[in-house]
């Protein structure tokens, strides 16, 4: 079903609590953890004893599903043949109101990703955790950490303060263009809005669905902000966003530009062509219609066989056994999502597989 | 074999204006721009609004994002309906110039005069020979 050398791009190693950045954190705010009763900082979305936050065969006996290595090594990495896989850690450290607490907590995870993942197995690539509020800070991260090629993309929440198009997120953009960085951007809010447009809803269920719609909205913004035109290089990838929803709201969006692209001249052609140049979208969770072969039709309506990458969400229930792909696949498609597509948008990837083969 | 039909006197279209007119039963859209006459079918080609009553705007481009760059003025028209941009030159659309347009017209100038020796075609109003006319080749 899996093709050999396959690239996961989305794997969640679990930060088991606040604590565990003690030793990556400076005095003062090992201070500040001990007094300010952050020991607690999951995002709420995926609290770890929901049945999607862990599948039952891939939960540890004890602790979070996710923060044992080895049983990521044998249930993501080995049981697909992975041969790189992007570790993408989920805490709300980040998005804390505090600028320079939430700087101090991404700064404390990614050296905890560097030590306690990147270094003890040779397959593990990563994403830079960054506080994307202050920007200048976000961007100090991302300059101290961008030297090390391990780390392959700089990863923000779906729904955050503000629209990510924003000009006052450029800086970000300008240090992931430099860096060959795309930005990832996951499912997950800080709850600093309701999951809907609408305000509050009452379930889950409803948080998940709609979180389609953030992912919608954040890509209107990138593009009718012109990011893309500002920063021709940087590449976005959406993760966890599911996939369906995309050929209606494409076909939408440039419906709607046509009658009134005059407010935006630099979007100076239609947004789908712009959307199938820079952004991707991971594989897991995918909302995968019911009949065998739908999917194909689906890449048809995208229009591009480039868009999708491979991904098992693991730790998070989103399928049984091996049946990672959607069915009806071709073998030609196979092989771009799993391993063509990442290498084309993760460029230090490549860099470093050429090292492995040399 | 197009003809020629004769669809306005110069001066019947202020400057900068419009006029629609039923030629051989097509409705065509005449445009003034500083004296200069150009026709398009007076339908847009996405759901057939009339393209006579659309807004005349400049060329609206950027060079970066919050930077605005206008030329051409007058040389856009925008549909009544929803907005859809046509270039009255050419009548190529500028969501999708290559595959997207209002069928254009070529548009001469005559003197009377030269009108009665035909072969033109005057559906709309007697010619007379002191006056210059707007000619549409269909």
């Amino acid at each position: 079903m899996t093709v050999s050398g396959a690239i996961d791009c989305d794997v969640h190693p679990a930060l088991a609590n606040t604590d565990a950045l003690l030793p990556y954190l400076d005095e003062y705010w090992r201070e500040m953890v001990a007094i300010r009763t952050v020991e607690n900082l999951d995002l709420g979305s995926y609290p770890p004893a929901v049945p999607l936050a862990g599948r039952p065969d891939w939960r540890p006996q004890r602790g979070k599903p996710g923060s044992d290595l080895a049983l990521l090594q044998r249930d993501a990495l080995d049981a697909f043949g992975t041969r790189f896989a992007i570790c993408n850690t989920l805490y709300g450290g980040p998005y804390l109101p505090n600028d320079d607490f939430a700087a101090a907590l991404a700064r404390a995870m990614n050296d905890w990703t560097t030590k306690e993942w990147l270094d003890r197995d040779p397959r593990l690539r990563a994403s830079i955790v960054i506080a994307p509020e202050n920007p200048e800070l976000a961007v100090d991260e991302i300059n101290r950490v961008a030297p090390d090629r391990r780390f392959v993309q700089i990863m923000v929440l779906a729904a955050g303060e503000r629209p990510l198009g924003k000009r006052s997120y450029w800086p970000i953009y300008r240090a992931a263009e430099k860096h060959g960085l795309p930005i990832g951007i996951h499912a997950g809010s800080s709850f600093r809005h309701p999951p809907t447009s609408l305000g509050w809803g009452s379930y889950y269920l409803e948080d998940y669905v709609a979180h389609a719609q953030s992912f919608q909205s954040q890509l209107l913004s990138l593009v009718a902000e012109g990011v893309f035109v500002e920063f021709p290089l940087l590449k976005v990838v959406l993760i966890e966003s599911g996939i369906t929803w995309l050929p209606a709201f494409l076909w939408r969006f440039d419906k709607t530009w046509r009658g009134i692209r005059t407010e935006t001249p630099w979007v100076d052609r239609p947004p789908t062509q712009i959307v199938r140049d820079h952004v991707r979208l991971t594989l897991q969770p995918v909302d995968e219609p019911p009949e065998q072969a739908r999917f194909e039709r689906l890449l048809d309506h995208i229009g591009s066989e480039d868009m999708i990458l491979f991904s098992t969400d693991y730790p998070h229930w989103q399928f049984d056994g091996g049946d990672v792909l959607p069915e009806g696949l071709s073998p030609q498609h196979r092989r771009k999502i799993m391993i063509d597509n990442p290498l084309q948008t993760y460029p230090r990837l490549a860099e470093t597989r050429q090292e492995a083969v040399t | 074999m197009p003809q020629r039909y004769v669809v306005a006197r110069v001066g019947d279209i202020p400057t900068n204006g419009s006029k629609a007119a039923t030629v051989a039963g097509r409705e065509i859209a005449i445009f003034d721009l500083d004296g200069e006459y150009f026709a398009l079918a007076n339908r847009c080609p996405h759901e057939g609004g009339p393209l006579c009553q659309g807004r005349r705007t400049a060329l609206f481009e950027s060079k970066r994002p919050g930077t605005f760059v206008t030329s051409r003025p007058g040389e856009m028209l925008r549909c009544p309906w929803h907005g859809w941009e046509f270039d009255i030159r050419t009548g190529r659309s500028y969501c999708d110039p290559d595959k997207m347009g209002a069928r254009a017209f070529g548009v001469t100038v005559e003197p009377g005069a030269r009108l009665v020796e035909g072969p033109y075609q005057a559906e709309i109003f007697p010619v007379s020979l002191d006056d210059n006319y707007i000619v549409v080749e269909i």
